[in-house]
């Protein structure tokens, strides 16, 4: 059951890529929200809710990552970090910690003002460095972000983190136990998401990353700000891990440093590529395979390898699955699997 | 003062350790400008075919004598062969053929390799940390009133040796020659009639063999390993390269001592909870302040 909404909302997102006609895709779009909004009315599995709204949070972080890499060619190999920032700024200011109960509407804007307010702090001083260097330092501040977390343990609960976190509510209605309200919200957040990823895009603003992505050099003799045009990218892209990182606390009720180490920004990393780094549709797809696998397809290999008397543990060969993304779509096809027409171009081009 | 001179002792060593594996990053990106992420996980692969070496070899515990020289040398080379060979079958699968394309995309593909290297260990080994036998004898030998290992005085003769004669190999046989020039500007090398695949390769099988001894070194050391070492210690070469200033072998070398010193005092005075965040805030106050390094010159954009 779980697969029909993954395969479906795939199959709706590559048609929509094939298709020329702006309104046609927007068509298509639009059915598939209100499919996926009316599924909690046939379906009420809380379950399959639930592996839904963590492939929305990951969408939402692929979205926001995908600004970022995608639109400006800067590789943050550090994303995690501004998705634990939200996550922490709720587990710390609704919940028990410091009695502070602020509402979840609230936060998730709160949320996304730090990441972005890191985001800047971080790029600011390193965004001139080349790109090569930018990824390592990137790298650095996701780990350090997660270590701090963990040391400070008066203020964060150290390696256990916080748990206990408030359930959201919806005018004075308690989120409560349920996964449902949860995906209506992570929906909501897509939809906001992508929203702006498609303005963006197509702005002003897009345009200077996309030139800068391509020739830095160029873009600036252009009179592009290339450092105010990157801290823009930076800081948006942030922002949208801060409101993952929120829904995501909330929803897990707990948040700790291990959920934020460097595998998450790398899953995220390899969203990207295997979708097709640049392209929205593309990063979705990328998004939608990755957690089918991680959530659904290795706990369902486990069983049935259980229920063969073997034992492997597929929940091992995560790594091995990213590795082999990264390194087989970068060597055979750096455009990902579902690219910007654009983008493909660039990419032969500069190969050549 | 005591403690001062005992943590300065434990950086040098553990600096050795970090000088080795820093000497591969520097020469591969001297030569062809990728940061190797995956060097990181050779030197894990280092230790763990040194232990396989001493499995198979059927010591358990501590060596004396001929059969010390004798066994430990089989497996110092030993490791070092194969983690060279493993470091040429990285550079051959992953990165020959994007060594064209824009710089992100071997970074990339070496970010892919990295993860293979660790989940191909993690199952071989497994998850847990993986205790090494205590091989190598090790007397103290008190100096100004601090015991020091005698083995922490190998651990660094041998780094320094290593270095000291790939200082010679670059700089007084051909092919040392050859390598310099396609740093230099592999184009014109190629001109030359220099082999570019042959001397790339050349670097990334030294520079792997050196994560291997370095691989080595620390199971004998610190007597037990983890398919996860080379992630945290790889991080933290680089950040000795790139102190020492990238593309300089001696400054590679001293990165890796300050590196280590800094660490340990850093774990000492702070706790080892903030020995990465004060590694990792170095290497961001460097990139951002001085990316040359210390020894290095300056560097251009090279798109």
């Amino acid at each position: 059951m779980i697969y029909l909404y993954f395969l479906v909302a795939i199959a709706v997102v590559i048609a929509a890529q094939r298709l020329n006609d702006l309104r046609a895709k927007r068509v298509l779009f639009l059915l598939l929200g209100a499919a996926l909004l009316c599924a909690p009315l046939f379906d009420r599995n809380d379950a399959t809710f639930n592996v839904l709204a963590d492939a929305g949070i990951f969408v939402l972080l692929a979205l926001g990552l995908n600004i970022v890499v995608g639109f400006a060619g800067l590789l943050d190999l550090g994303y995690a970090a501004f998705f634990a920032i939200g996550a922490y700024a709720y587990a710390m200011m609704a919940s028990p910690q410091f009695n502070l109960h602020l509402p979840f509407w609230l936060l998730l804007f709160l949320a996304a003002a730090f990441a972005a307010i890191f985001g800047i702090i971080l790029g600011a001083p390193t965004l001139r460095l080349r790109g090569d260097y930018l990824a390592i330092v990137t790298l650095g501040f996701g780990e350090i972000v997660p270590q701090i977390f963990q040391n400070l343990t008066k203020y964060t609960g150290g390696p256990n983190g916080i748990g206990a976190l408030d359930f959201p509510s919806f005018f004075g209605r308690s989120f409560g136990q349920s996964t449902i309200p949860y995906y209506y919200v992570v929906l909501a957040l897509i939809a906001l998401a992508l929203f702006f990823a498609y303005n963006l895009r197509d702005s002003r603003l897009g345009r200077a990353w996309m030139a800068i992505r391509e020739d830095e050099l160029a873009a600036r003799h252009m009179g592009i700000n290339t450092t105010a045009v990157k801290l823009a990218a930076f800081a948006l892209g942030a922002s949208f891990s801060g409101l993952a990182g929120v829904v995501f606390a909330a929803k897990l009720s707990l948040v700790s440093p291990d959920l934020f180490q460097f595998q998450v920004s790398v899953l995220i990393v390899s969203m990207l590529v295997l979708g097709g780094m640049g392209n929205i549709p593309g990063v979705i797809v990328g998004a939608l395979v990755l957690v089918l696998v991680n959530n659904v397809v290795l706990p369902q290999a486990n069983t049935i390898a259980a229920s063969a008397g073997l034992h492997v543990d597929f929940g091992n060969y995560h790594f091995f699955i990213y590795g082999a993304i990264l390194v087989g779509i970068m060597l055979f096809r750096p455009e990902g699997l579902l690219p910007s027409r654009q983008r493909k171009e660039e990419l032969h081009h500069a190969a050549a | 003062m005591h403690e001062f001179l005992a943590q300065l002792f434990n950086g040098i060593a553990l600096g050795g350790i970090y000088a080795l594996i820093a000497l591969g990053y520097t020469m591969v990106y001297g030569i062809i400008g990728l940061i190797n992420f995956a060097h990181g996980d050779v030197y894990t692969l280092g230790s763990f075919f040194a232990l396989t070496i001493f499995t198979a070899l059927g010591v358990s515990g501590e060596l004396h004598g001929v059969a010390l020289i004798v066994d430990v040398a089989i497996a110092l080379i030993g490791a070092a062969l194969l983690c060279g060979i493993v470091g040429v079958l990285i550079e051959r699968l992953a990165y020959r053929r994007l060594r064209n394309a824009p710089r992100l995309a071997p970074l990339i593909t070496a970010i892919g390799i990295s993860f293979i290297l660790e989940n191909a260990m993690q199952i071989w080994k497994g998850p847990a940390p993986v205790p090494f036998p205590a091989v190598v004898p090790n007397p103290s030998i008190v100096i100004a009133g601090v015991a020091v290992g005698a083995q922490q005085f190998l651990l660094v003769g041998l780094a320094v040796v290593m270095m000291v004669a790939l200082q010679l190999f670059i700089h007084n046989t051909r092919l040392g020659r050859a390598m310099r020039a396609t740093a230099e500007d592999r184009d014109a090398a190629q001109l030359m009639g220099i082999n570019i695949n042959k001397t790339i390769m050349l670097t990334f099988l030294i520079g792997s063999a050196l994560a291997g001894v370095a691989g080595f070194v620390s199971g004998v050391y610190y007597q037990s390993t983890w398919f996860f070492n080379g992630f945290g210690a790889g991080l933290k070469a680089f950040t000795a390269a790139v102190l020492g200033g990238i593309g300089n072998i001696a400054g590679a070398m001293l990165g890796g001592f300050v590196i280590g010193i800094i660490e340990s005092f850093a774990t000492w005075k702070f706790g080892g909870q903030w020995s990465n965040v004060t590694v990792f805030a170095i290497l961001i106050l460097v990139l951002v302040f001085r990316p040359s390094g210390l020894l290095g010159e300056a560097v251009y954009e090279r798109a």
